[in-house]
């Protein structure tokens, strides 16, 4: 007997619900598959991709001559992936030798199950190729990259240094990170739920690009000259730090600048070898004092008083003046150096003397008005705007508050703050014709392959000051160091023109002083000029003693290099 | 009504007889796709268990193999009647097969006490309970005859159904083939009777309960819910992770990540371990990774077209008892495809019934074979009205 229709009917009934339901499900595939596809894959993806960097070669630091001062050395990485691991006491037993490591961190590190446990970075190639020839399962080398500074403590202040990710974190190195970072490449690879990765399947590789080049106005031989003769005087007389600057005062290209003691670049983070040392104490050593610190210049500043004066007509060179050892600014009785006086000399002959009262008469025949003008000029009241970051700024009397003993003291050089390299500028204004140069590091980015790609420009204000002033300026200067205070300045065969400075360090009477000597040659025509800064000298502290020699000695080896001609 | 339009043959007595070849062919193909698309699924799984990638491959083959000499004999030697003869023992022997599990005999498997150890061979009890209510309740149907559509028959065969159900759900706490042991019985009684309204009211009984357990879940009791039901409702939330919401999303990147047209064969990457036994319950996903919903809509028409095929021979069928074993096998495929999928879509909460034919289980093949030679020898018994 066969089925009844009625049966026959209640299996259509069925067959039909579940043809119905069988619809329902491929709706729903055809969802997650068509539309959802992207969501689910991106979901996937995140769960089946591991990415493992490839680290950029950081650009390198050349000096003007093309001479590398920061480059890259190549590392390992070391890491264990414990999945692949055949035998965990063979793989801790190598990695503890090698890496000469604590047994018990490298046991926990090896037993750890995670898809990939780093184990020590910065291993250098030597280590790392063996530990690679030892052939064990699950024992990774990857190669890296790290700064390498070729001359170690050389402009260390300067150039800074990177973190581990090989970021700059201080120096040039951060202000031109952008240029030096280069790009990171990237291995993406499928793995497995253990996260092994899979054979077979193409990997996405983004090779890594290597940052530019950038080139600076450094020169090393520069650099090395000015470094040692710091050195030498620091140690003599046992100063807090010396700063030396060098520059080419008519482009604003600093060829060195050294803040001695310096630091070892390639070990930033020890005080001399020591690592157990504050942030504190490490964001003292790495001070760029050139830059970052202020001070109160004393008589380098009169060389600003002088523009100010002949500029404004004030005085001439031929001014006449008599210095009985002091002058009264209102109440104050202001000294001379030279208690006794310097008597009847020309404006000439007082500053060859540095001395103040003569400069005091100067600054107040200026006015407060045309002084602050003239500071104005020539860019002491604003930063110098050097490549590097942290600069400090003047510390200055609001003119408003300006009264006759502020311009008293401000008229050689006290009272108020700002840093070496400022000065330098500013100095250099005065005796290159009267054009405010920008000082700089930076002068242009370079490709791998050695084509320019940039060459930065830096602002030059030209004619801040008549180039009479500044004829006048280098004559009086020239004779400061021919005749004057300066003459431990001067370098035989050579027309050298500077201006020395004592500065009292506050509060007076401390007995502390800042030597410091600013000189430039040749003097007719400059073509390089310096500064030096001694802190807190021990023993004899007059500038023209002690800071003078240290830029003639540094001249001495420099002029000639720089082949500037000699005179007879 | 359907009739037969194809596959006419002569016998020696001059009779019309037919057999179903679409049905046949049906079956190699779902059998050797199965077999591809688990060495595909498992080979990771096994060599990284076995140490042998073939391993599962091996296991499911063997069964296979003795499938189609279950199929050939069934076919060739055995008039189907002669399963009535066996039906009331089988009926019983299946409640003791159950109850064997709690024995020494029995054997543990990933956390669930539901295979029976015979020497070298393990065998899931409930594999075999399915044939044997289908068996045992075409029979009874038959033997009752008229007396079906009283009230008293339909509770008679409920019962008979619901013992054995309840038997696996509650001595090897195996839900999901508790519920097709139950939707099995079910039906068959629902085709065999003339009545609607039982059905209607116990329809309407089930979705009112189903609709009410999940008002309750989702509205009152959100912070007791079960967790499969939350994981159900939000997949994609990390908090489930580790309650099982691991396994139906990982589910879901393998058939999002496949598309239109999948990776490729041998190309899923959520079978290295991201689906968890990939080559058992999800077989599906994975099959929608390589295949893409090309290959998964188009195996899901393979099966309706199977269920269609079941349908015409149960229609023609040369009597009550060939006509309702049909329509249980077809009752039980259909349960299981529509509920596996289901499941991997996350169209319901997970319940873990596997695909037929394609996931692994060599007692699941062995019992499906002989299901499908069963059916195909009740086809050859249809005789064509001219």
């Amino acid at each position: 007997m066969k089925l009844k229709t009625v049966n026959k009917k209640k299996i259509m009934i069925f067959v039909a619900v579940i043809m119905v339901l069988m619809i329902v499900v491929m709706v729903r595939i055809v969802i997650i598959s068509v539309f959802d596809s992207e969501k689910y894959t991106q979901l996937a993806n995140e769960v089946q991709e591991r990415e493992r960097y490839i680290k950029a070669a950081r650009g390198i630091i050349e000096d003007r001559n093309g001479v590398v001062i920061a480059t890259n050395r190549t590392v390992c990485t070391v890491s264990v992936i414990n999945s692949q691991i055949k035998d965990e006491e063979k793989v801790t037993d190598m990695l503890v030798d090698e890496l000469q490591m604590d047994r018990e961190k490298v046991e926990k590190l090896v037993k750890k199950r995670s898809v990939r446990e780093k184990i020590k970075s910065n291993v250098p190639k030597e280590i790392g190729d063996r530990i690679r020839e030892h052939e064990l399962d699950g024992v990774k080398v990857d190669e890296d990259y790290k700064r390498y500074y070729p001359y170690n403590e050389m402009a260390s202040k300067v150039l800074g240094f990177t973190g581990s990710d090989n970021q700059g974190i201080v120096g040039l190195e951060v202000k031109y990170d952008k240029y030096m970072k280069g790009k990171n490449g990237a291995i993406l690879t499928r793995t497995d739920a253990r996260g092994i990765e899979l054979d077979g399947i193409a990997e996405k590789r983004m090779e890594a690009v290597q940052g530019d080049t950038l080139v600076t106005s450094l020169d090393v031989n520069i650099q090395q000259y000015a470094q040692q003769a710091a050195q030498k005087v620091l140690e003599a007389k046992q100063a807090n730090y010396v700063s030396v600057i060098v520059m080419n005062p008519n482009n604003g290209e600093i060829y060195a600048m050294c803040n001695v003691p310096e630091f070892d670049l390639n070990n930033p983070y020890a005080i001399n070898d020591n690592k157990n040392v504050t942030q504190d104490e490490l964001n003292r050593m790495w001070r760029n004092q050139s830059i970052n610190d202020t001070y109160e210049p004393g008589s380098t500043f009169k060389v600003i008083t002088a523009t100010a004066g002949l500029e404004t007509g004030a005085v001439t060179k031929e001014s006449t003046f008599s210095c009985p050892g002091f002058k009264i600014v209102e109440d104050r009785r202001i000294r001379c150096h030279k208690t006794v006086g310097h008597g009847a000399e020309t404006f000439v002959e007082a500053t060859m003397n540095s001395c103040n009262p003569v400069f005091i008469e100067v600054g107040l025949r200026v006015g407060s008005q045309r002084f602050y003008e003239y500071l104005g000029k020539l860019g002491l009241l604003e930063k110098s705007g050097v490549d590097l970051p942290g600069e400090a700024g003047t510390i200055i009397h609001k003119i408003e508050n300006v009264g006759q003993v502020e311009l008293a003291t401000m008229s050689f050089g006290q009272s108020f703050q700002i840093t070496p390299l400022q000065l330098l500028r500013a100095v250099s204004a005065v005796i290159n014709g009267g054009n405010l140069v920008t000082p700089h590091f930076g002068v242009g980015i370079k490709e791998i392959n050695g084509n320019v790609k940039k060459t930065f420009d830096y602002k030059i204000v030209k004619n801040c000051i008549e180039t009479t002033t500044s004829d006048d300026m280098k004559y009086i200067l020239e004779q400061v160091v021919a005749n004057g205070g300066g003459s431990k300045g001067q370098v035989e065969g050579y027309r050298i023109g500077g201006k020395t400075a004592t500065s009292q360090k506050l509060p007076r009477n401390s007995g502390r002083y800042i030597s410091s000597f600013i000189g430039f040659a040749p003097a007719d025509n400059p073509q390089i000029i310096a500064i030096c800064i001694i802190d807190e000298p021990k023993g004899v502290y007059y500038g023209g003693t002690i800071a003078a020699p240290v830029i003639r000695e540094l001249y001495e080896n420099v002029l000639p290099y720089l082949s500037i001609q000699t005179v007879k | 009504m359907i009739n037969i339009k194809s596959k006419k043959n002569k016998s020696a007595n001059g009779e019309t007889t037919y057999f179903d070849y679409s049905l046949l062919f049906i079956i190699i193909f779902l059998i050797g796709f199965g077999m591809v698309m688990l060495y595909s699924t498992s080979s990771y799984n096994a060599q990284l268990k076995f140490d042998d990638p073939l391993h599962y491959v091996k296991t499911q083959g063997m069964a296979t193999v003795f499938g189609f000499v279950v199929i050939a004999v069934l076919i060739k030697a055995i008039d189907y009647h002669l399963y009535g003869k066996f039906a009331v023992f089988a009926y019983f022997a299946g409640l003791v097969l159950v109850i064997l599990v709690k024995t020494g005999l029995g054997m543990e498997f990933n956390g669930a006490r539901r295979w029976l150890k015979l020497g070298p061979l393990s065998f899931q009890p409930a594999e075999a309970v399915k044939l044997i209510v289908i068996i045992s309740m075409a029979y009874m149907i038959n033997e009752m005859g008229s007396k079906v559509n009283t009230l008293k028959g339909m509770f008679f065969l409920f019962g008979m159904t619901t013992l054995q159900a309840g038997f696996l759900g509650v001595i090897t706490s195996n839900l999901s083939s508790a519920i097709i042991v139950e939707g099995i019985g079910v039906i068959m009684i629902f085709v065999a009777t003339k009545n609607y309204k039982p059905f209607i009211i116990l329809g309407l009984i089930g979705v009112s309960a189903v609709a009410l357990f999940f008002l309750y879940e989702t509205k009152i009791a959100s912070s007791f819910r079960l967790e499969r039901v939350k994981v159900w409702l939000d997949p994609t939330n990390e908090k489930y992770i580790n309650d099982g919401g691991y396994q139906v999303l990982q589910a879901l990147y393998a058939i999002g990540s496949g598309g239109i047209l999948g990776k490729g064969l041998g190309n899923s990457i959520q079978k290295m371990g991201f689906v968890p036994e990939a080559q058992n319950d999800m077989i599906f996903t994975i099959i929608c990774e390589e295949l893409g919903l090309v290959g998964g809509i188009g195996l899901i028409a393979m099966f309706a077209f199977m269920i269609w095929r079941f349908m015409v021979i149960a229609n023609n069928a040369p009597d009550l008892f060939g006509a309702m074993i049909v329509v249980g096998v077809l009752a039980h495929i259909a349960l299981q495809v529509v509920l596996n999928v289901a499941v991997v879509t996350n169209t319901i909460p997970n319940t873990g019934v596997t695909l037929p034919f394609i996931s692994y289980g060599g007692t699941s093949v062995l019992f499906l074979m002989t299901e499908m030679g069963i059916v195909l020898s009740i086809s050859r018994r249809i005789r064509h009205e001219e």
